[in-house]
């Protein structure tokens, strides 16, 4: 049953139809956040009303809320009426046309990375037509998927193309109003990645956003959205190992994540913005409402994150275990070295019975970063025998740094089994002095010692994306021991 | 191959070592024995290069090159091995991934071209079964839960695969039983070579049976008192060290 405000929303929302005055032939929205240029994105990607309409109800919901200030991170403060909430992307013509035309500083750590030349291209935003052959992979990835009724798509097509599919599960995860940044992004989002894999289907390759070139650009508020339906499987990639630029200081990314019974998710997360210089200057804000519900019985959901840019980074990929003898895990290492600072975690709702978590992680910090674990793990009186492992583990290296750890655990059921382990080790010079002894130079040792504590996160990691991480931790770490 | 002259090392402002001179040369198996507290792992860790240690006066000199000078890798690329007293755990890396990784590092210090994954393996392989390490031990990480005595085979492991010229062991007796004191033993002693010499720090004259050397000192606190061949262990077997308090007196 609707009810009367709803209804009167309703009403109001819908003088916005014809409402806007911007001029929808214009490619940039003029800075600033009002239901006008929500209006205006929303014609932009030619959306229906109803998504409209959910866009300004999020953004309705926003206009009441406060920037969260819990979080133990310190960041000059947003100015929202100065960002630009819609650009079109980049046409070739204002690409780079080769390598040439890239800051040698980011070549040079692309070289670092081994990143193969093509790849580079393609990160380093190179004129489509520059890169071919990727594209031509793409191709023939996407035809693969379409035969086992998969869906793989940007954000903006599954609107045109599913909209049924959309607008059944979106914001049923993470609601439009469920925090600052989430209200934000439900407002304005741009654009983003859309998967959905049939019953019964097994996903024979790693999804990942990589492969769709278009969708690179995806701007500062993305959005996406994977379900998987009964006894399905899907690995999804998220980001790359690259330093990723961004003229955009503020991100605020949804992720959505819907497993049916007896379907697993897995969403791993390897993300290197930048982190600003040393003083952290320019970097990356990274807000981002990450949450997975399973909703079948045996389903299970898997974050793996490896986290090293971004100046400041706000992020607590979760589960709601509704399904009875549903899963939930999280694997993170997170690293902040010189000014960054990282407050991540994770959320482990336990409603059906039978439910179980686990959460393991490792928490990096060097130079005067200051790393910050924040978890929670609540288990309702419906979850039966629920049980929860939760292991965070913290690394100094240096004394300028920090790492704090803050668990909050609320059980509702005394049938729960909870375990918790959680230690803070210097990174010895006992253990540098040992690998020296044996030959090995400091910057090795470091590197050893740190993908030796990650371990168990890396080893959740699809293979190559786990030497990826590995090299990055080397490069985002160089220095840090001296 | 090994010369210390009158060397002086302080810790937080405190006076370790007072005057040790010690050479030796290769083919040659030193033991240097005395009481806890005398400064032996001091000594030891000075020449690995432990950084928490000051040289406030003498020398150290490796093949005539200073090591004073050079980097504690540096020092191991030069053929120098420390096998801890107190071995160091390194959870989550893999006890033959670290050595492999530090093979290599010497082998290129030096020049030579590193050794693919088969190779080392066999080398590994071959080492392992020289000193009667199990394999079991090669694939968990680096000293993490090991045993006391796992430990200090794990180092004499370390020591065969990475076949260093100067060798020094520091109390790699202590705490074994007899049985695993004899493998570390017959370990040192296939490893003994014309090239190669040995420094072997003990507390106890009861290694010595095992590990003939060629040469004797007994340090107490911060000075060698006496030199001798290996008969002088079995004088301090008898006597302890109580017996050497007039010598330290005199020097
Ligand atoms: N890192 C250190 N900090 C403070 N004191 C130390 C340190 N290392 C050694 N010492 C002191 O130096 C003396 C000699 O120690 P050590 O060389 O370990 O003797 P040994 O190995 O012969 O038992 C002891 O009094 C010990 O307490
Ligand atoms: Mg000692």
């Amino acid at each position: 049953m609707p009810t009367a405000t709803d209804t009167i929303e309703a009403l109001t929302e819908r003088d916005y139809e014809y409402g806007f005055v911007t001029d929808v032939e214009q490619d940039t929205a003029p800075p600033g956040l009002s239901e006008e240029i929500i209006a205006f994105i929303s014609a932009k990607k030619n959306e229906p009303q109803w998504l409209l309409d959910w866009r300004l109800q999020a953004y309705r919901g926003w206009l009441k809320m406060a920037e969260p200030t819990w979080a133990n991170v310190r960041y000059e403060p947003v100015d929202y009426q100065s960002i630009c909430y819609y650009a079109a992307p980049k046409s070739d013509d204002d690409r780079p046309k080769s390598l040439d035309e890239i800051d040698p500083e980011i070549l040079a750590t692309y070289e670092k990375l081994g990143i193969p030349l093509k790849e580079q291209e393609m990160l380093a935003g190179v004129a489509v037509d520059a890169v071919f052959d990727s594209v031509s992979v793409a191709t023939t990835f996407r035809e693969k998927l379409a035969e086992l009724g998969v869906i793989f798509c940007s954000f903006s097509e599954a609107v045109q193309d599913h909209p049924e599919l959309v607008r059944k599960y979106l914001g049923t995860v993470v609601p439009r109003r469920d925090n600052f940044f989430a209200a934000l992004n439900s407002a304005v989002f741009s654009d983003g990645s859309f998967v959905y894999i049939p019953k019964g289907v097994r996903c024979p390759m790693e999804l990942s956003t990589y492969f769709r070139i278009n969708a690179m650009n995806t701007g500062q508020f993305e959005r996406t959205l994977i379900i998987a339906d009964e006894g399905s499987y899907v690995s999804y990639l998220e980001g790359c190992t690259a330093p990723m630029r961004d003229e955009n200081q503020l991100h605020a990314a949804v992720v959505e994540l819907v497993a049916h019974e007896d379907a697993q998710i897995k969403y791993s997360t390897v993300q290197n913005w930048y982190p600003g210089d040393k003083e952290g200057v320019g970097g990356i804000y990274n807000f981002v409402t990450k949450r997975g519900l399973c909703e079948g019985r045996r389903s299970k959901i898997s974050w793996t994150q490896v986290e090293t840019g971004s100046a400041v980074t706000w992020k607590y990929p979760s589960c709601i275990l509704r399904g009875d003898d549903s899963v939930g895990e999280f694997y993170s290492v997170a690293v902040s070295n010189n000014r960054q600072q990282a407050d991540t975690g994770t959320k482990m709702i336990h409603v059906g019975k039978r439910t179980s978590s686990t959460i393991i992680s490792k928490g990096i910090s060097a130079g005067e970063g200051q790393n910050t674990y924040r978890g929670s793990v609540r288990i309702l009186r419906s979850a039966e025998d629920a049980r929860n492992f939760s292991q965070c583990d913290s690394m100094l290296i240096g004394d300028r740094c920090g790492a704090h750890t803050f668990p909050y655990i609320d059980v509702a059921n005394p049938t729960a089994q909870m375990e918790h382990e959680a230690s803070t080790s210097k990174i010895g010079e006992d253990q540098i002095f040992y690998c020296n002894q044996r030959g090995i130079d400091t910057e090795d040792a470091v590197s050893m010692i740190v993908n030796g504590f990650c371990k168990e996160v890396f080893r959740e990691l699809p293979m190559e994306f786990a030497v990826e991480a590995q090299k990055l931790l080397e490069v985002s770490l160089e220095g840090s021991v001296g | 191959m090994l010369r210390v002259s009158d060397l002086h090392a302080k810790v937080e402002e405190q006076e370790i070592l007072k005057g040790v001179d010690l050479e030796v040369k290769a083919g040659e198996v030193h033991a240097v024995m005395g009481p806890n507290g005398s400064g032996k792992s001091t000594l030891a860790q000075v020449l690995a290069g432990k950084e928490d240690y000051e040289i406030t006066a003498g020398s150290l000199e490796l093949d005539g090159e200073d090591l004073q000078e050079m980097a504690p890798e540096e020092r191991a690329h030069a053929g120098l091995f420390l096998a801890f007293q107190y071995p160091v755990e390194i959870p989550g890396v893999g006890n033959s991934y670290f050595l492999k990784a530090a093979v290599n590092a010497n082998r290129k210090a030096r020049g030579e071209s590193e050794l693919d994954a088969m190779d080392f393996l066999k080398l590994l392989r071959e080492r392992a079964t020289l000193v009667d390490v199990d394999e079991a031990l090669l694939r968990r990480p680096v000293n993490d839960g090991f045993s006391g005595g796992e430990k200090k085979r794990n180092e004499i492991l370390q020591m065969a695969v990475l076949e260093p010229r100067l060798a020094v062991l520091d109390e790699t007796d202590s705490g074994l039983d007899i049985d695993a004191l004899k493998t570390v033993a017959a370990g040192v002693n296939a490893l003994r070579a014309e090239n190669r010499a040995f420094v072997v720090i003990t507390h106890y004259q009861r290694l010595l049976n095992y590990i003939v050397p060629d040469h004797v000192h007994v340090l107490l606190d911060g000075r060698i008192v006496r030199s001798g061949g290996s008969e002088l262990a079995h004088e301090l077997e008898e006597k302890g060290y109580g017996g050497f308090d007039g010598a330290r007196a005199e020097a």
